[in-house]
């Protein structure tokens, strides 16, 4: 840092008179805005979670005109709930992505987890709370040993987690042993997870208002920062505008949720996941470290970071992201089967995180990015199942949907470069 | 140029199994010259960045940093000494913003989290942002969005973020256009008036007469001579990387060496 301002001052004393002109010329400091700076990303490429967003709101039209329950407050909060298992999978896809790499195993894993969290509950009689947390330590200590084989061993995360999308699986069976199927408790925690709803009004609307709260205030208090230390800033305007967005988003989504069984547990305890991550990935040191790593390995390797750390410790969060979806997943059926953590699961957190926006290629993509996509799986199944679809055409379509996000983020990546030459 | 130099190697020698790849390779950089180090391929440039940098040390010879003998065997080594390197291939990360980039590995930090605005002003702050800034819209934009030659003030931004007293940049106008590559000896211009010694390693003729104080000349692993700038043609450059001028010594022990190969 003492060598950083070092060099800092003696830049601003050599070449005061430069930024005193600078400084004439750009009396107005504020930023060019959010509209220039999104055509701007447009241009370059970065489409973000755009075709995300687009596509939820093609598939609920389409839904609701061919079927009316579509968007019944009943269906939407069914949604909310069902996203959450596969979603929080998809969320430690996301951070895999991020590194550029990619996990095959956390469907194998999740089954594992909650297979390992029956037996030890149900069948041994262990306090939930232990047999929980045995679940989840077993997803770390798989995604950290497979992280290990990766990252140090060298081989490559593909087909390492190819081998533990077989052997988990194996296990998960063997763990479960002749029974086949497990029931949960049903006044126990897992059970409550996905089955616990606040039904009084106030803790849909509390918490939309103190997300617009929250982001209106961290959106000032930026704003202040970058003013004082004469960065470009954002007017308040857009900074008003967009707290709106999230306002609206926010409220709408209480009110159909109050409208049904109010703000369900499993949809709190996803929020949560995905904004601690997200705050994780974009505001720490560890986080930048996984995206740029994503980025370009060497790079950060010359600038004396612990790559192999990094990488081993994604994919014990992707293992312990798993491990949690997994006891999600269970919990919303109230059992433990053997077709509990098939490859349809991995599929599709690998497709909602891909859909939402993170790159195959690393270093783009956040947390939100998995709920975006998750929003697209599920309301395409949740419309299907509805329909009376069979899930056969549901696969299809969920397929044509992944590769449309896969050729978009290939596009965008050919075009960002394009851009760079030009 | 009478005062001691901030980086001197002499004597250095390194060898790759058989093959000997330095031979009593001398070299002096002081405080605010450019010296270009210039040899055909294969002549050991790469090699000797190496051991400047501690990527490669040397077998046998003294560095010398302000007329004090160091050792350098690590890259952390150089770091400390203040010796930063601009590489061919940058190294710099795709997906990451210009500030990001700049401050990879020593991002500033506020109660544990990121401190962006502060790293964002101190990016700004920095006088190359100054040409930079005429070019990239803002400091926000990722990496793999710019040109060439942006990338390249990206990556010598952040080698003179830790503010050293040597610079190596390695073959830095290759990927540059005309207009670019003289934006960038507008560069090398300033980097010599902050006192930052440079180490030019380059192909170009050209370049290495606009910008360099001195020429070092490397032939077959050995110093082939070191002329000024000023009152050397490039013909005599071209020569002496060549071997047309060998003189007696060199070409008896340059014959010696090939013919053992």
């Amino acid at each position: 840092m003492n060598r950083a301002e070092a060099s800092e001052l003696k830049a601003a004393k050599a070449h005061t008179d430069s930024t005193a002109r600078r400084r004439q010329g750009e009396p107005d400091r504020e930023a060019p805005g959010y509209l220039d700076e999104f055509v701007r990303k447009l241009r370059g490429g970065e489409l973000g979670s755009l075709p995300g967003v687009f596509c939820v709101v093609v598939i609920w039209i389409v839904f609701q005109v061919l079927d009316h329950q579509f968007l019944s407050p009943r269906n939407l909060s069914n949604l909310s709930v069902d996203i959450v298992g596969t979603g929080l999978i998809a969320v430690g896809i996301v951070f895999v992505l991020l590194l550029g790499e990619i996990d095959l195993s956390v469907g194998s894993v999740s089954g594992l987890a909650a297979a390992v969290f029956a037996v030890l509950n149900v069948n041994d009689g262990l306090p939930e709370w232990l047999a929980v947390l045995a679940a989840v330590l077993v997803g770390a200590a798989i995604g950290g040993i497979q992280g290990f084989f990766f990252a140090r061993v060298g081989v490559p995360a593909f087909v390492v987690t190819l081998a533990g999308l077989l052997a988990w699986n194996g296990l998960m069976l063997h763990v479960l042993g002749a029974s086949g199927t497990i029931n949960l408790h049903e006044r126990g925690l897992v059970y409550a997870l996905t089955n616990r709803y606040f039904h009084h009004t106030a803790a849909a609307y509390g918490l939309a208002a103190l997300s617009a709260a929250v982001f209106f205030l961290t959106s000032y208090q930026d704003r202040r920062r970058r003013r004082a230390a004469e960065v470009p800033y954002r007017p308040l305007a857009e900074i008003a505008l967009r707290t709106g967005g999230v306002a609206v988003i926010a409220f709408a989504t209480a009110y159909v949720l109050n409208r049904f069984e109010g703000l369900p547990l499993a949809l709190l305890v996803f929020l949560v996941f995905v904004v601690g991550l997200d705050y994780v990935q974009r505001r720490t040191k560890y986080g930048r470290r996984i995206r740029s790593i994503g980025g370009g390995v060497e790079a950060t390797r010359r600038a004396g970071i612990n790559v192999v750390w990094v990488r081993v410790s994604v994919f014990a969060i992707s293992g312990t992201l798993a491990a949690i979806g997994g006891l999600f997943l269970a919990s919303r059926v109230a059992s433990v089967g053997q077709t509990s953590g098939s490859s349809i699961l991995m599929i599709n957190s690998i497709a909602a995180a891909v859909i939402g926006g993170a790159s195959l290629f690393g270093g783009r993509g956040s947390p939100w990015s998995a709920l975006l996509g998750m929003l697209v799986i599920q309301s395409i199944a949740s419309g299907m199942l509805l329909m009376g679809i069979q899930t056969t055409v549901q696969y299809m379509i969920t397929g044509g949907v992944l590769l449309a996000a896969v050729v978009l983020d290939s596009l965008s990546r050919h075009s960002q470069k394009t851009h760079g030459r030009a | 140029m009478s005062t001691t130099p901030v980086l001197a190697l002499r004597g250095i020698c390194k060898r790759f199994g058989a093959v000997q790849a330095l031979t009593d390779v001398e070299l002096e950089i002081h405080a605010g010259e450019v010296v270009a180090l210039v040899g055909d391929n294969g002549a050991g440039k790469s090699t000797l960045v190496k051991v400047i940098t501690g990527v490669g040390p040397a077998d046998e010879g003294v560095i010398e940093w302000n007329g004090r003998p160091v050792r350098i065997n690590r890259p952390h080594d150089a770091q400390a000494l203040g010796i930063a390197g601009v590489y061919q291939d940058l190294a710099l990360c795709e997906t990451l913003d210009v500030v990001g980039n700049v401050f990879l590995g020593h991002e500033l930090c506020k109660g544990g989290v990121l401190d962006e605005v502060a790293m964002e002003r101190r990016t700004r702050q920095l006088e190359l942002m100054d040409t930079l800034s005429i070019r990239i819209p803002s400091v926000r934009v990722p990496v793999a969005s710019l040109s060439a030659g942006q990338r390249q003030m990206v990556a010598i931004a952040r080698a003179l973020l830790s503010d050293p007293k040597i610079l190596i940049l390695d073959e830095p106008t290759a990927a540059l256009g005309v207009e670019q590559t003289a934006h960038f000896l507008d560069l090398i211009e300033r980097l010599r008036e902050r006192g930052i010694g440079v180490l030019l390693i380059s192909h170009n003729l050209g370049d290495v007469k606009a910008a360099a104080d001195q020429v070092a000349v490397l032939r077959l692993g050995r110093n082939n001579g070191f002329f000024d700038v000023l009152t050397t043609s490039q013909e005599q450059i071209v020569s002496s990387i060549t071997g047309a001028t060998d003189n007696a010594v060199t070409h008896r022990k340059a014959w010696a060496w090939e013919a053992m190969l």
